[in-house]
């Protein structure tokens, strides 16, 4: 079977361009700096298939042994 | 975190500019003191050089000892020498350059080719331009006759048999322009050839080279200060030489002379040089040693520090002193100090401890240190006041840490409570040996004497031992009891433990019981009930022994409940052992009920007052009741014996059928496995199931003899109560080896189809495929001898691998996690606030106080209050 979209493998996580308002509040939270901030590359196939650019940051809803889902947020670089 | 970065380095050379520009005074005088002991005005022990006498002020800077970096000085030689580490790059150059006009023996055009290719890594231009220039006779620019130069190493140039001084070569590095130069890779402005033959040479600050006094009073000077009279010497008899005019032959033989000690000066193991000696014949130890090797200062003193108020010794097992405590031997007490400010309220201990001479200084506020003796003691006791500091002997109940290696966890270090004894070694409850993973087969320790009073509190409430029982890892208890401590607390509380009034009166006083409970066995006392005195009166309890959960397997139809027939279910009332045994199941790292209740649920005290007196009582009953080991007990049973026979005769006509089946490719397959793959595996199943028969019927025997009114204490009681051993080791012993394993399937490499030489080959029946019937009481037969070789083989090459691998591994992990901080707002950061995790864990668990890593156990809680 051939997958159309990244996304669509199981293994993939929910990749989702954070809006540009709710940036400011998301930095005021981690610490002003976004080089704060994990990265992720522009070429990555899920950054390229949601049509990501760079400076986006992107919030990333993983499956968690621990926590059941969480939530990280990466920098397109 | 990081303020300032980095961007690069560079090395470079000092040229004489820079070395008189450095230089604070010319040294002219090869005196180091004069008659009365004072440094030589130009001597090489100058005070314009920096001090390194307390009290004294450096002439340069005019700071004290301690503020005073030190200062260069320098020597103007008379005649310039080579330095000895480049003379290969004078080489070089003078096989690539002409001597008149200082060119590279190579046309404009043609050079200029080469002027792009200098940066490149990967193209060497110098070795180009030798290539091209080496051989020729003539200067291609000026016409002049170009001789191959040689190098005698490491300081000698020959041009035939004729001899290039150090002036000559000095003229002739000046003349090479500075754009000819970055061919050879030199940055210009940085370094110049001529630099490379030196005219002044730099003297150290006294700071790196001073002199001892020895206790007769005399000095001793540094090997680098003695190198430097040599050179300051042969200098001076070099210019009075010249001055007077003497023959040519003696000047160059004193030339020679200054460039053998300047080269050793530099590097006493010069290839070629005879190392200069000191008067002893000891060869000195000049720049490039100090420097140079594993016992120089980059692998000695910078990658490889050492701290002060640390002691190291073996250590040695004390089961009377508490798990907080450790056995600090007196020489080590004695020798070392902590420090304590003196208060008003504290005044008339400290003048104690000064009294019976535990102090070794006194410090005023000022900074000023007072040694005291027996004869200054009473000045000293007068003059105290609160403001002072002393420095005391390490004494009982002095917080200390200490520490095994490899320190592979938080746990590798605690803190404990210094308790002076006599003797050697460090003492320690072993007890205390799981967190350290320590030994006492010649194991040795570190101790550390904190000397802040910050340090002592830090230590003392996250440190402690009794702080740090339950794992941070995983919030089950690390410090345990094992061994010889589980096997005595499950005799003590066997249901036919009863002491006598004596004995029970002996084991009450050492847990510090005065008042002697009511008997309950009659006029006696029951093992239990003594347990009971070690737990606090509120716990309540009930699970299943690990007795228990083996009879339950052994016995069919037995289930360990409340009232049951043999009394193993575990049930703890308001503090009260009323039935079961105490085993691993209550005591056993990770699973052990009642420690980690006592460890999670009560104030630390409590666990660390529990092991401290339950290991006193369990050692005497070890001792008492005699746990031992005969041969006798691990002597197979008819019974036993011939349900071996039966298993073995059973399996191995399912083998056959197996076998007859893989023939005809009729074999079930496993998913996922091929044809032969699932036979193996079958194969594999059939020698197990043969064992665990074996294993069902010996412990069947062995438990009925714990069971009864008058057990017998060997070796099975450390298997049933899960101190050490297991049924399988026993199986092996006195039941049967079984299958022989390599990589979890029956060996496969031998001989040509089939594994030893006295199989039949394409045998692959049970017994030519490593099936082991003996056991190692009987002994095994030669055959089987090698198949349990093949499998003993691959044990012993996992520990070797497997220990290196998964070590360096976790060596990895644990180095690059170490620095990462969870912060307030639960988010993990590296150092420079980088996250690495949002939320901790991702569910802000810290494990450490956690039940089994969720934030509480809802059924437990439910129970307690429904019990409510």
């Amino acid at each position: 079977m051939v997958l159309k979209k990244v996304a669509d493998h199981y293994l993939v996580p929910k990749h989702e361009i954070v809006s540009k308002e709710r940036v400011p509040e998301l930095l005021e939270k981690l610490g002003k700096s976004i080089d704060v901030l994990p990265k992720i590359s522009a070429e990555d196939p899920a950054v390229i298939e949601i049509g990501a650019e760079s400076g986006d940051i992107l919030k990333i809803s993983r499956k968690s042994p621990t926590a059941g889902e969480t939530y990280y947020f990466r920098i397109v670089f | 975190m990081l303020t300032k970065k980095i961007s690069g380095i560079e090395f470079s050379i000092l040229g004489p500019i820079h070395i008189r520009k450095m230089s604070v005074i010319e040294i002219k005088s090869p005196e180091t003191y004069d008659k009365d002991g004072y440094p030589m005005e130009d001597g090489l022990m100058d005070h314009h050089l920096g001090v390194i006498t307390p009290g004294l002020r450096c002439k340069t800077c005019g700071q004290k000892m301690k503020e005073c970096p030190g200062h260069f000085g320098h020597i103007e030689l008379f005649r310039p020498v080579v330095h000895s580490e480049f003379g290969k790059r004078l080489e070089t150059l003078m096989h690539a350059t002409c001597e008149k006009c200082g060119r590279i023996l190579i046309e404009d055009e043609k050079l200029e080719e080469l002027r792009p290719l200098i940066f490149n890594p990967n193209i060497d231009v110098e070795k180009k331009i030798l290539a091209k220039t080496k051989k020729l006779k003539k200067c291609p620019r000026c016409g002049e006759a170009h001789d191959t130069v040689l190098l005698d190493k490491p300081t000698n140039f020959f041009r035939g048999n004729e001899r290039i001084y150090p002036t000559e070569i000095r003229a002739w590095a000046e003349k090479i322009p500075d754009s000819d130069l970055e061919f050879f890779g030199y940055n210009s402005k940085r370094v110049r050839p001529e630099w490379f033959v030196l005219t002044v040479l730099q003297v150290p600050p006294i700071n790196i080279r001073p002199s001892i006094t020895l206790d007769s009073g005399i000095k001793s000077e540094d090997d680098l200060t003695h190198k430097l009279v040599d050179i300051i010497r042969i200098n001076l008899r070099l210019k009075d030489n010249i001055e007077a005019g003497a023959p040519q032959l003696i000047i160059e033989d004193l030339w020679d002379l200054l460039q053998y000690h300047v080269t050793t000066y530099f590097d006493n193991n010069t290839a070629g040089v005879p190392p200069a000696k000191h008067r002893s014949g000891r060869a000195l130890r000049t720049i490039v040693q100090r420097l140079q090797g594993k016992k120089g200062r980059f692998r000695y003193n910078l990658t490889g520090k050492r701290v002060n108020f640390g002691a190291r010794s073996i250590i040695t097992p004390d089961l009377n002193i508490s798990i907080n405590e450790l056995g600090v031997p007196e020489k080590v007490a004695d020798t070392l100090t902590v420090p304590q400010y003196l208060t008003d309220e504290n005044m008339k201990d400290i003048k104690q401890f000064i009294k019976d001479g535990k102090v070794e200084y006194v410090i005023r506020p000022n900074g000023l240190r007072k040694r005291i003796t027996e004869t200054n003691k009473e000045e000293v006791l007068e003059e105290l006041e609160a403001g002072f500091k002393i420095e005391r002997k390490l004494k009982n109940g002095d917080i200390v840490l200490f520490n095994r290696q490899p320190s592979l966890h938080r746990l590798s270090m605690l803190a404990h409570r210094a308790r002076v004894m006599p003797g050697n070694t460090f003492r320690i409850n072993p007890i205390v040996c799981k967190p350290y993973n320590a030994d006492f087969d010649g194991d040795e320790m570190n101790m550390h004497v904190p000397q802040t009073e910050e340090g002592i509190a830090e230590a003392k409430e996250l440190m402690m031992v009794e702080k740090n029982i339950l794992s941070p890892r995983y919030g089950a208890p690390v410090v345990i009891l094992d061994e010889d401590g589980v096997t005595g607390s499950f005799i003590l509380t066997l249901e036919s433990t009863v002491f006598e009034k004596e004995k029970a009166m002996e084991y009450l006083h050492s847990i510090g019981i005065t008042e002697l409970p009511k008997p309950d066995r009659g006029k006696n006392y029951s093992g239990k009930l003594i347990f009971s005195q070690l737990l606090p009166k509120d716990l309540n309890l009930a699970y299943k022994s690990k007795l228990g959960k083996t009879l339950e397997k052994i016995l069919s139809g037995y289930v360990c409940e409340p009232g049951d027939k043999y009394n193993t279910y575990v049930q703890i009332k308001n503090g009260e052992l009323i039935t079961g045994v105490i085993d691993e199941s209550s005591l056993g790292e990770g699973r052990g009920k009642l420690v980690s209740e006592l460890a999670k649920n009560y104030p630390p005290e409590v666990i660390a007052n529990f092991y401290d007196k339950i290991g006193k009582i369990v050692q005497d009953i070890v001792y008492k009741k005699g746990v031992t080991v005969g041969l006798d007990e691990f002597e197979m049973s008819k019974e036993a014996k011939s349900i071996r026979t039966r298993a073995i005769k059973e399996e191995e006509q399912i083998a056959e059928k197996l076998l007859k089946e893989f023939e005809k490719k009729t074999l079930e397959i496993i998913p996922g496995r091929t044809l032969e793959e699932s036979f193996e595996v079958k194969m594999m199943q059939l020698g197990a199931r043969i064992k665990s028969k074996v294993e069902t019927q010996l412990m069947k025997e062995k438990i009925d003899a714990l069971i009864g009114e008058n057990p017998v204490f060997d070796s099975k009681i450390m298997i049933v109560s899960g101190s050490r051993g297991s049924a399988t080791n026993l199986t092996n012993i006195s039941g049967l080896w079984g299958q022989a394993a390599v990589r979890e399937g029956r060996p496969k490499k031998g001989f040509y189809k089939r594994l030893i030489s006295a199989n039949k080959p394409k045998d692959i029946g049970v017994k030519a495929g490593g099936f082991i019937e003996s056991n190692f009481m009987d002994g095994l037969n030669p055959f089987e001898y090698f198949y349990h070789a093949m499998g003993g083989r691959q044990g012993e090459v996992d520990t070797g691998v497997s220990t290196k691998v998964s070590g360096y591994l976790y060596r990895r992990l644990a180095n690059s996690l170490k620095d990462l901080v969870v912060n307030s707002d639960y988010t993990v950061r590296t150092p420079d606030k980088r996250v690495i995790q949002f939320i901790s864990g991702e569910d802000k668990v810290f494990s450490g106080n956690s039940s089994k890593g969720k934030t509480m156990n809802l059924k437990r809680e439910l129970k307690k209050f429904k019990g409510k």
